[in-house]
């Protein structure tokens, strides 16, 4: 019911509004606790003021919807983000705001009395500081309001909205993106709340799914690899045959994993000197490779030879020099460096680019299936949020205030008949009861008027939340992030 | 006093079995939680089986190694108890989908086996005898963990070399952890069994007067002290280590086996009486 009470007739997307109701004094007790939904829709139907609403706005492009040239035009800067958000936060259109800018994505969300002039005051804004036509991007641009908004925000955060999924990166940037706008103070309590509710999903999407633990790069999987079979990879020497941006960050990976010495190997000596100073390594003469088995632990070759560099005979021998410890070969060179038949060979496992990318599918496919299972968790989190919001009504807050202290005096009052007052007649215990009542009532008639009267006020959402938290109104597994 | 004692084996068994339930789970679902589960139910299966086999040791006054239905339960107790020191030391979480269902297995065999009238056979007080049976079942529990970590590492290995990683490759830990647990395993059972072989020749001297007298059961022992020494020989010396090191691991927990059930059940030799019906 309150889902639907809540429904904008405009687009059909959920709206966050936070209409005025006008008989709240007139309530009584038994009505709040029996029908408290119906009366609650009740006032939602109202007529609302439009400057009392309040939808929150994303406003974007990323990698999907627009090129990388045009995402490049649009992108901000730290500085250039700054003064954007100087400039929304004196625009009366947009109450609260949060800008993130990233290489694979342009994202404003926004907290906004109209939402259809907010985006009007963003795309102005865009067009006139980016230098370019709003007609040149809008086709990139979505606009998601209500629980749309929402739920986007936490489909980015989990990196399920990103070029590869899983990838953590774009939780830190919105992170620093929602810092920056807590500095300049654009965002207050309606964007504060998503964003701490955001970090919150985005953390249980992690911890909860499978979404992040494959391995999706080339590097990645051979270091994955490589632990499963050094277990761990610090102090094992590296070879690396050849020059490739590939295997360079192969060997970045697995220095970042601790590797021990890097040996490197390069048709032209000087390169490879070079390429060793680059990894604090040592360089090696290729006719060297042989020995050099003898002593490291990871191969990664990749150079561009018509012949294998490493044949199955090579390796055979070196291996009982090594007393079988293992050898992994890690071969990104087309066509291959290392005869595949060494991986015949015991204790020896040669992996070619090929069975990498074989890797690095297969566990994409694992984690598209966890993206289903992270979507289930996204979903509760929207249902979640929306709680807390629809709670920012002036209704439903003074509804559970009410509820709140007469839960306290009714437990009091029971406690109080049972024990120490069980002496009093039940007409003497009907009186405390009158009693209570009346006191309840003579409290919370200041703040019921006061919440009313401020209800369109600009700060009205911060009345309302400050006293939720005051009086502890949200229930910590339900509406409470 | 049978009353308690049967009750303590449905327990233990009770446990064994909700340990290997939980150890399986853990195999599936790879949460913590489960696996912690199945390490605390299969201590308390343990504690259990200590008190069973504590129990028995006070009512007969010697080790419960009578016949084989004690034997196979002694046997599991100490299979648990080295897996238990085993997990705490190296923290090989799934070697318990080996170990569990092996106690398990071990104890619903022994209470499914007749329980013959106690004897009060004063060789069986020696303490050579305790010394040489719990020393002998503490080595060849470790050369059981050792083939169940042999298992496991040809399972990884498969999956690493033929690049297609399937339902173990993320769930077994990596070669090298696998590998040196094995070794871990076969030096400390090798360890135990050479004590447990040399109490058994002071036993021998102190019941028959000599130390070998070629039984079908010594000769056996023997032969399977041999195999475990050239296997670590050919470790320390020449380097098999891996995938032959497993292999062996396997293939000497089969003669261990034959030593154990089989040599009494179809060699005779003074022996036998461990195994009798």
């Amino acid at each position: 019911m309150v889902s639907q009470a809540v429904r904008s007739g405009k687009t059909g997307e959920k709206k966050y509004n936070n209409p005025e109701q006008s008989n709240i004094n007139q309530m009584k007790r038994s009505d709040v606790v029996e029908n408290r939904e119906e009366n609650v829709c009740r006032m939602k139907r109202a007529p609302v003021p439009e400057n009392c609403r309040t939808d929150i706005v994303l406003l974007g492009l990323n990698h999907k919807t627009a090129e990388v040239e045009l995402r490049e035009c649009l992108g901000f800067s730290k500085d250039e983000a700054d003064d954007a958000l100087q400039a929304f936060r004196d625009s009366p259109a947009i109450a609260e705001v949060v800008l993130l800018s990233t290489c694979n994505r342009v994202e404003l969300l926004m907290a906004a009395h109209d939402a259809d002039q907010a985006v009007a005051t963003a795309k102005a804004y865009l067009s006139a500081t980016k230098h370019l036509p709003v007609s040149q991007f809008e086709e990139a641009l979505y606009v998601h309001t209500g629980d749309e908004a929402v739920r986007h925000i936490f489909r980015v955060a989990a990196s399920l909205d990103s070029m590869v999924v899983g990838e953590p990166q774009i939780l830190g940037q919105l992170k620093d993106a929602y810092y920056t706008a807590t500095l300049r103070r654009t965002s207050g309590v309606v964007l504060n709340r998503l964003l701490h509710k955001t970090f919150f999903v985005a953390k249980r999407v992690r911890t909860e799914t499978g979404i992040g633990d494959r391995a999706v790069s080339i590097s990645y999987a051979a270091t994955e690899l490589g632990r499963k079979i050094f277990g761990t990879l610090e102090e094992k020497k590296v070879l690396l045959i050849g020059a490739g941006e590939m295997a360079e960050l192969a060997v970045e990976h697995l220095i970042q994993h601790r590797a021990g010495d890097i040996l490197v190997a390069n048709r032209t000596f000087e390169r490879g000197l070079e390429m060793a100073g680059r990894f604090n390594g040592q360089a090696v003469r290729f006719e060297e490779i042989p020995d050099c088995l003898r002593a490291v632990d990871i191969i990664i070759s990749s150079t561009g030879s018509p012949d294998f560099i490493l044949t199955k005979d090579q390796v055979r021998k070196v291996m009982r020099a090594r007393k079988n410890r293992p050898l992994f070969f890690i071969d990104i060179a087309v066509p291959r460096d290392i005869d595949p038949a060494i991986n015949r060979i015991a204790n020896t496992y040669v992996y070619d680019i090929d069975d990498l990318r074989d890797v690095i599918e297969e566990n994409i496919e694992d984690r598209n299936r966890e993206a289903l299972r992270a979507g289930r968790i996204i979903d509760e989190g929207v249902i979640r949020f929306r709680q807390w919001y629809d709670s920012l009504d002036v209704v439903p807050t003074i509804v559970a205030l009410r509820e709140k202290l007469w839960g306290i005096a009714e437990t009091e009052i029971r406690k109080s008949l049972g024990h120490s007052l069980s002496h009093l007649s039940p007409e003497e215990g009907q009186a405390i009861r009158r009693m209570t009542t009346a006191m309840i009532n003579k409290m919370l008639h200041d703040p019921t008027i006061f919440l009313k009267k401020n209800g369109c006020h600009s700060g009205k959402t911060a009345y309302l939340d400050a006293t939720r938290k005051l009086f502890k109104l949200d229930d910590e597994e339900g509406v409470l992030l | 006093m049978m009353g308690f004692t049967d009750l303590l084996v449905i327990i233990t068994i009770i446990f064994y079995f909700l340990s290997t339930a939980s150890y399986f789970a853990y195999l599936f679902f790879q949460k913590d939680y489960l696996h912690r589960l199945g390490i605390y139910i299969l201590g308390t299966g343990f504690v259990a089986h200590t008190t069973l086999i504590g129990t028995t040791f006070m009512h007969i006054g010697s080790i419960p190694a009578h016949n084989l239905h004690q034997t196979l339960s002694l046997a599991g107790w100490i299979l648990a108890g080295v897996f238990l020191t085993f997990q705490y030391r190296f923290g090989l979480r799934v070697l318990g989908i080996f170990i569990a269902p092996l106690a398990t297995f071990t104890m619903i065999i022994s209470s499914r086996l007749p329980i013959t009238p106690d004897r009060l056979d004063e060789s069986f007080k020696s303490f050579w005898l305790i010394l040489h049976v719990v020393i002998i079942f503490t080595g060849e529990a470790a050369f059981a963990l050792a083939c169940g970590v042999g298992i496991l590492y040809l399972l990884q290995e498969h999956a690493i070399k033929t690049k297609k990683r399937g339902f173990f490759f993320n769930r077994l830990p990596s070669l090298e952890m696998l590998d040196s647990t094995g070794y871990a395993c076969i030096i400390t059972g090798f360890t135990m069994v050479t004590i447990g072989l040399l109490s058994g020749f002071l036993y021998a001297r102190s019941i028959w007067g000599r130390f070998w007298s070629w039984d079908p059961k010594e000769v056996w022992s023997g032969i399977m002290w041999l195999f475990y020494a050239a296997l670590l020989h050919e470790r320390l010396v020449v380097g098999w280590r891996g995938r032959k090191s497993a292999i062996m691991s396997i293939i000497g927990f089969v003669v261990l086996l034959f030593t154990f059930l089989g040599v009494n059940f179809f060699l005779k030799g003074h022996h036998g009486d461990f195994t009798q019906w």
